[in-house]
């Protein structure tokens, strides 16, 4: 607080400027590629962010966030798709077609994922410990057959966005705008996870995370307030799904996949689970791994493997919790 | 002091529960009325935790009634009955463990005055927040470790926590469920001392096991046993009753 910064406040803003650095500089060697890993990091993170608010401020360990993501990922994929063809998504009550406009589909994926969520997690939120965890995973395999079985969108095979959606002013075709867009947003979204966390609402979450019991007690029911930290959490997850179908101009059932939605929980870990910045801290290294190791060799996951159980055995606090200490309690 | 002229702030009629075929909760009728310590003790197994938890909420009654300053809150959930003005300290500490002492009482003084909602202002900048929260811990002489996280606190800095947190949230009536347990003499004569003054603020329904405690502050006290209320009356009448000797001693079935 004040003045003094903390030390770890200082590793998240280290942090923050390495993620803009490596593709301004990779843009400036003209290497297309890196510019589109710093993407994935970011939208990654993202997602990342979304669960953490979950996971680790409030304690609900969602093994179904791949369900938010894919979602996003869909709404991108369809409204794309009626634009392309002119068509409609729906024409009663209400006629919905589709849409080239990036904001339009960022507001119809945090939506449409908030919606999902608020269903989700007002029945799974009747349940904790691991019927919660098996009660998420359900409804997001529930989710992901839904996808499989649905021809008009792809089925198995999934749906090609043909043409990115635009932006006013920005060119979203090009990498490093896109790159850019994704950024600003991951900064805007641990801005607001830092003062949502902060404000009154963030600390009756924690207390429902730490003690329940003891959140009723004083008057405060835990239910509608772990729903609506689920809800946020997967309008950000489901943002960053939107985001990763436009960045690869594919979505398909596999961005729903329960493979995905460890895969997230991965970055929490690794990053330090409710810390702000984990999730971007976990992301980099996992993508890292992924392009690093794995273009050395295609068994990559066993490095990862090593790796998250040397976090989960020596460094409980993640990347985050190695470079800047415990979390500070007060 | 007393004012047995007034609606009682907590009043149990009839309450029942059982498990299986034992009674924790035999047809209890209960009052605490305006200005009143009433003392609830009884032999370990008696169902004292039970009819505790009934009254806060955690556990719903087969069958009775249980009012609260005149309102039917028998279907009501915890946080509801606390909002109403029910405070609670619980026999095993129930804390915020890895927020400091103060933020878990700010978290109560919050509670009281707008819940969850608040979703923007960071909540350890609240200056006002802050100083209620520093009073009320000053009543209970744990000001100087207003800073330190709970796990650091002693057991008996952790039960005076729990008596600040419930007086955090203004109660009309204060359930304590073995306030003294494990403090020692010392802390048992501050903190018996302190309930007497908080009399004026709040009803009080008082388990304890401490019985220099239970005489010492009781305005009425009644004995549990077997989920029944065996005996109910001022101390004198408690101390000179057969029925209380018997059930604490069982040396005569009764």
């Amino acid at each position: 607080m004040g003045p003094n910064f903390s030390r770890e406040s200082v590793v998240n803003a280290v942090l923050a400027v390495l993620l803009l650095a490596a593709p301004l500089t990779a843009a400036a060697l003209d290497e297309p590629f890196y510019v589109a890993l710093a993407s994935r990091v970011a939208i990654l993170a993202l997602a990342g962010v979304g669960l953490n608010l979950a996971l680790g401020t409030g304690g609900m360990v969602s093994f179904g966030h791949a369900a938010f993501f894919g979602l996003g990922g869909y709404v991108a994929g369809i409204a794309a798709l009626h634009a392309f063809e002119g068509s409609a998504f729906l024409v009663w009550p209400v006629a919905i077609g589709g849409s080239e406009s990036m904001p339009v589909v960022w507001l119809a994926a945090l939506v449409a994922s908030g919606v999902v969520a608020l269903a989700i997690g007002a029945v799974s939120l009747r349940t904790s410990g691991v019927y919660f965890i098996m009660i998420t995973l359900a409804f997001a395999q529930m989710i992901y057959y839904f996808a499989v079985s649905l021809p008009t969108y792809g089925g198995e095979d999934g749906l090609s966005i043909y043409l990115r959606s635009t932006l006013p002013l920005i060119d979203s075709g090009d990498p490093l705008s896109f790159f850019l867009v994704c950024y600003a947003l991951l900064l805007l979204a641990l801005f607001l996870t830092q003062r949502l966390v902060d404000s009154r609402f963030g600390a009756a979450l924690q207390c429902a995370r730490m003690n329940p019991e003891r959140l009723a007690t004083l008057g405060i029911a835990p239910y509608p307030v772990k729903l609506t930290a689920f809800t946020l959490s997967a309008m950000a997850t489901g943002l960053a799904g939107a985001l990763f179908a436009e960045l690869n101009g594919f979505v398909s059932p596999a961005m729903l996949s329960w493979q995905r939605s460890g895969e997230i929980i991965v970055f929490v870990i690794l990053g330090g689970v409710g810390r702000l910045f984990g999730p971007l801290a976990g992301a980099a290294l996992f993508i890292l791994l992924e392009a690093f190791v794995g273009g050395w060799t295609d068994r990559w996951q066993l490095v990862l493997g090593l790796v998250l159980l040397a976090v989960v055995l020596f460094a409980r606090g993640g990347v985050i919790g190695l470079l800047a200490g415990k979390a500070r309690h007060d | 002091m007393i004012d047995t002229g007034s609606e009682p702030l907590l009043k149990l009629e009839g309450l029942h529960k059982a498990f299986g075929a034992l009674k924790a909760t035999d047809g209890v009728d209960l009052t605490v009325l305006p200005g009143e310590i009433h003392a609830l003790i009884g032999p370990n197994g008696a169902g004292k935790s039970t009819l505790i938890a009934e009254i806060a909420g955690g556990l719903a009654p087969d069958a009775g009634r249980v009012a609260l300053l005149g309102q039917d809150v028998t279907g009501w959930p915890v946080a509801r009955r606390a909002r109403l003005g029910l405070g609670r300290s619980f026999q095993v500490s129930s804390l915020a463990m890895e927020f400091s002492v103060l933020r878990n009482v700010m978290l109560a003084v919050q509670a009281r005055e707008t819940g969850a909602r608040g979703f923007w202002s960071p909540v350890r900048r609240d200056e006002r927040l802050r100083s209620e929260a520093l009073g009320v811990l000053d009543r209970v002489r744990l000001v100087s470790r207003a800073g330190d996280p709970v796990s650091a606190l002693s057991h008996g800095e952790r039960r005076l926590l729990e008596v600040a947190l419930a007086l955090a949230l203004r109660p009309r009536v204060l359930l304590l469920d073995e306030p003294m347990a494990g403090l020692g003499p010392e802390g048992t004569r501050e903190l018996t001392a302190f309930l007497a003054t908080l009399k004026r603020e709040a009803g009080m329904l008082l388990v304890e096991h401490d019985m220099d405690a239970v005489f010492a502050l009781a305005d009425r006290i009644s004995v549990l046993v077997y989920g029944r209320i065996i005996a109910s009356g001022t101390a004198a009448e408690i101390r000179a009753s057969a029925a209380v000797r018997d059930a604490y001693l069982g040396d005569r079935p009764c």
